[in-house]
């Protein structure tokens, strides 16, 4: 795939990024606010891939070309994990809360606040 | 940047653009959508898109993982809950006076987006050609790199998952009464 520029890939990972701030601060059932945060997760993975495929001569390391390609899809590998232990463990702690109140609702979880 | 420097559209440019046209649209219904089943579908469809985009880079075996791992284990669980939590549209315009997050928020993602298209990306503009080989992303590679190279976060991130794992049956295990 030629002629496709890295602009392009970087413009749609900042888009879905933008969109998911936006859906954090936005919304107020709990669970739409970890789908947002999957949103940015995988805008940065994207933005991960562009920059691992493209490698910009400003970015290579000194390990050279070959490293630059691995580096950026472990991280994407790593993201992948992540996101997959916080979800288990954060909706764990919603159904805990749905179990307490019976209601979720972000505005009126108001007890850790200072 | 004057018109000359503008890259020639070639079908490879128009499927990519096609591609991130969805991802762009579902990417606003996760947000726009009241209904959380609705936002929750729309994302799928976003990883799905964004798998064929990965497919397109020649990350085969990232977009196989992005497929198998987030739309089919995690937005399965997030489905789960949102069944079992029987969640409905948010109640937002009855009962709250009216709420000027929503107003206040879309001029900051936009300034956001503006902000770092304009000031970070734009030193990339000329960047057109990718440097990877092909076979950059296949199985063999990626393999062959996590097991050696980055070994140890590997093991790091599986005694995470370990500690996910456990933490989750924790907390949503009902509480025994004494």
């Amino acid at each position: 795939m030629n002629d496709v520029p890295l602009l392009v890939y970087l413009g749609i990972g900042l888009f879905m990024f933008a969109t998911g701030a936006v859906g954090v601060v936005v919304r107020r059932n709990p669970v739409v606010v970890f789908m947002c945060i999957e949103l940015m997760l995988n805008a940065v993975n994207l933005t991960f891939l562009a920059f691992a495929r493209y490698a910009p001569s400003p970015l290579v390391p000194p390990g050279g070309q070959q490293h630059t390609w691995m580096a950026g899809q472990m991280a994407v590998i790593f993201v992948m994990a992540v996101a997959a232990a916080e979800v288990a463990v954060g909706l764990g702690i919603i159904m805990a809360i749905y179990r307490l109140r019976n209601k979720v609702d972000l505005d009126e979880m108001s007890t850790m606040r200072g | 940047m004057n018109l000359s420097q503008l890259p020639n559209i070639s079908p490879n440019l128009i499927i990519v653009g096609f591609l991130g046209m969805i991802a762009i649209v579902t990417a606003i219904g996760v947000v726009a959508f009241n209904n959380p089943i609705r936002s929750m579908l729309s994302l799928v469809a976003n990883f799905f898109t964004l798998a064929f985009i990965y497919f397109s880079m020649g990350a085969e075996m990232m977009g196989i993982t992005q497929i198998i791992v987030y739309t089919g284990a995690i937005m399965v669980l997030f489905l789960f809950v949102i069944m079992l939590l029987n969640l409905s549209a948010d109640s937002v315009i009855s009962t709250k006076k009216l709420d000027v997050k929503p107003l206040l928020a879309v001029p900051v993602g936009l300034a956001l987006f503006v902000g770092l298209l304009s000031q970070v990306m734009m030193p990339f503009a000329k960047v057109t050609q990718p440097t990877a080989p092909s076979g950059w992303g296949g199985p063999q590679a990626i393999g062959r790199t996590l097991f050696t190279e980055y070994v140890w976060p590997f093991e790091i991130i599986s005694l995470l998952l370990m500690v996910g794992i456990v933490g989750a049956i924790l907390l949503a295990r009902r509480r025994v009464e004494e």
